[in-house]
């Protein structure tokens, strides 16, 4: 059951072989097991999850079912589901109950998926490894020394050590697709605009972007169909035709044109990954596609531009967090501005006010031309050299990362190392095109590597085929760690 | 770039972050350095380059003017840290 495709647990439901209550059971007990080992959970709601699983049955009971009816799927814990303790990794919200839920979570129970719990994060999605959570590190399921990637590295844990059947992330600068390669499952992060923000916790508004995380592209394609769609109550969110995005799952590749950036295979690259990458590129070199040489000159400057507008928009909101309508209030204060200073400097871990401290700084009087406007232009550099690239090409591949996972605590103390192991992933969020990250062998140390697959605006489903068709013909995605077993 | 341990406690304070002396030092070190980052940006020529602050070229959407909203206060109030008669309660800033 645990090996099951999201249309195999689906005809499982259907047809009795299993129920919600019972699948639900089983994934919740595997939490208990695990948990304490990996921390992929920030809350677990036993109840919660068991009154949804029991109305799924009754769904599934009556035959008015959806393909993700009485599916548990972990949601990370940035997106607000009502009466669930909704925390976004912070001690800031350490007890916040949210009172409404996410356009995100409204979906999953519009079709009567199970909620299955809240996934560990980076606090505020502002981080790489999962480290800078108020609740602790998670654990790469692959090695336990290993970080998971981050921010969404609870689910992608999850996801890697079957503690659910899928789950949801969020990606501003990789946040999705870094977690998915270092933990060996898929992951996709959709064209800005697809999936509504309401209800989801910000970051960087202008980046910050929802997506699927599973095992398979089929099974990506199954939730994207969920979580898409559009919302009035987020301003950014695209009026579109609804898409199946299961549609192109099975043409075949012949004639794709894959582009590869030279950037993303020049120095900084690690052996091993490079390894994977090339034998993946000659996979689908088997599979019909043609590969293009092409050059995205402006991605080097990605970190700079995301180091200037992420924490400039962060810092802007932010500064909700005042200790007065919600969220974390110091215990002793002289007066109104000592309460904002002491609980904001208690309340916010060291990575959150260091991007506070930098999004203030450039924001600032006297600087914003040099920094925050000089960044939007480069953005737009950035931008066009996609343009560019995708007239030549449908598809963009490379690593999703420099190196497989590092090592708890190794890039702790060096904030600027750890912006550089987002170095492929970020221009994507900057263009606000769709990425995803695929599972595309194994480092020599026996840790996961993933393919970045970058489209145009709304080929969405076209990646998707893309990445099933890979998985059609390879197995890297179906293997599992050790040591998972209860 | 010459951010100094002023400019430190003038974001900070711009920021309302609470900052001790010890914890001022560190952040001005790893600003220098993430700065130091940011600083390649500076030499690009974006002469003519309209600054882009979204991905899709889209206006801001229009909506009927009608009431969406019903009164929630006892629902959103609840994860207020305190309150009273509907109030948030904050220090005196009136004397």
């Amino acid at each position: 059951m645990l090996n099951s495709s999201l249309l195999q647990l689906g005809a499982a439901l259907r047809s009795k072989e299993i129920s919600s209550v019972e699948l639900t059971q089983l994934y919740l007990h595997r939490i208990t097991a695990l948990n304490s080992k990996l921390n992929a959970y920030i809350t677990v709601n036993e109840e919660m999850s068991l009154a949804q699983a029991r109305a799924a049955d009754v769904q599934l009971a009556q035959s008015k079912t959806h393909a993700l009816t009485g599916i548990p799927v972990a949601q990370k814990d940035i997106f607000c589901a009502m009466g669930w303790r909704t925390t976004c990794g912070s001690k800031m919200l350490s007890d916040f109950i949210a009172p409404y839920d996410a356009h995100v979570i409204e979906q999953f129970n519009r079709v009567g998926a199970v909620n299955l719990g809240k996934t560990n994060m980076d606090e505020f999605a502002m981080g790489s490894s999962n480290e800078t959570s108020h609740f602790g590190n998670v654990k790469n399921p692959w090695n336990n020394n290993a970080v998971p990637g981050g921010s969404s590295g609870g689910s992608a844990a999850a996801v890697s050590a079957h503690l659910c059947a899928a789950a949801t992330g969020t990606d501003t600068g990789g946040s999705i697709r870094q977690p998915a390669a270092l933990c060996g499952i898929s992951g996709l992060k959709p064209t800005y605009g697809v999936v509504s923000r309401y209800g989801m916790i910000a970051f960087a508004s202008s980046l910050d972007q929802a997506g699927p995380m599973a095992r398979s592209a089929e099974d990506l394609a199954l939730l994207l169909n969920v979580m898409a769609g559009f919302d009035e109550r987020d301003s950014t969110s695209l009026q579109r035709e609804t898409e199946d995005y299961t549609r192109d799952l099975n043409k075949p590749l012949n004639g794709l044109r894959i582009g590869l950036p030279k950037e993303f295979f020049a120095a900084g690259l690690s052996a091993d990954v490079a390894q994977a990458i090339e034998a993946s590129i000659a996979e689908y070199k088997k599979l019909g596609a043609t590969v293009i040489d092409i050059s995205l000159p402006n991605s080097r400057l990605s970190i700079p531009v995301y180091y200037v507008l992420a924490p400039a928009e962060a810092s802007s909101n932010l500064s909700r967090y005042d200790g007065v309508r919600y969220g974390y209030r110091t215990p002793e204060y002289t007066n109104l501005a000592d309460m904002y200073e002491k609980s904001r400097a208690q309340g916010f871990g060291e990575e959150v006010k260091r991007r506070i401290m930098i999004g203030t700084y450039v924001l600032s009087h006297g600087y914003y031309d040099a920094y925050y406007l000089q960044a939007q232009k480069i953005r737009r550099l950035i931008a066009q050299d996609f343009v560019e690239a995708f007239k030549q090409c449908d598809v963009i591949m490379g690593p999703t990362t420099p190196t497989t996972a590092f090592n708890l605590a190794e890039k702790n103390d060096d904030p600027v190392q750890m912006y550089l192991s987002d170095i492929y992933t970020i221009a994507v969020n900057l263009a606000g095109l769709p990425g995803m990250s695929i599972p595309a062998g194994f480092s020599g140390n026996g840790l996961p590597v993933g393919l970045q697959i970058i489209g145009n605006y709304f080929d969405e489903a076209r990646m998707l085929n893309v990445a099933h068709q890979y998985q059609q013909v390879t197995d890297w995605h179906t293997r599992t760690p050790q040591h998972i077993e209860v | 770039m010459s951010l100094s341990i002023n400019d430190v406690y003038k974001v900070a304070r711009l920021a309302r972050l609470g900052m001790t002396e010890q914890e001022a030092q560190t952040a001005h070190a790893q600003l220098l350095n993430i700065f130091g980052l940011i600083a390649e940006m500076q030499a690009v020529d974006t002469n003519g380059i309209t600054p882009m602050s979204h991905a899709q070229d889209i206006s801001q959407r229009l909506r009927e003017d009608r009431v969406t909203e019903h009164n929630q206060r006892e629902l959103f109030q609840a994860a207020a840290p305190q309150i009273k008669k509907g109030l948030y309660l904050v220090p005196q800033v009136i004397e």
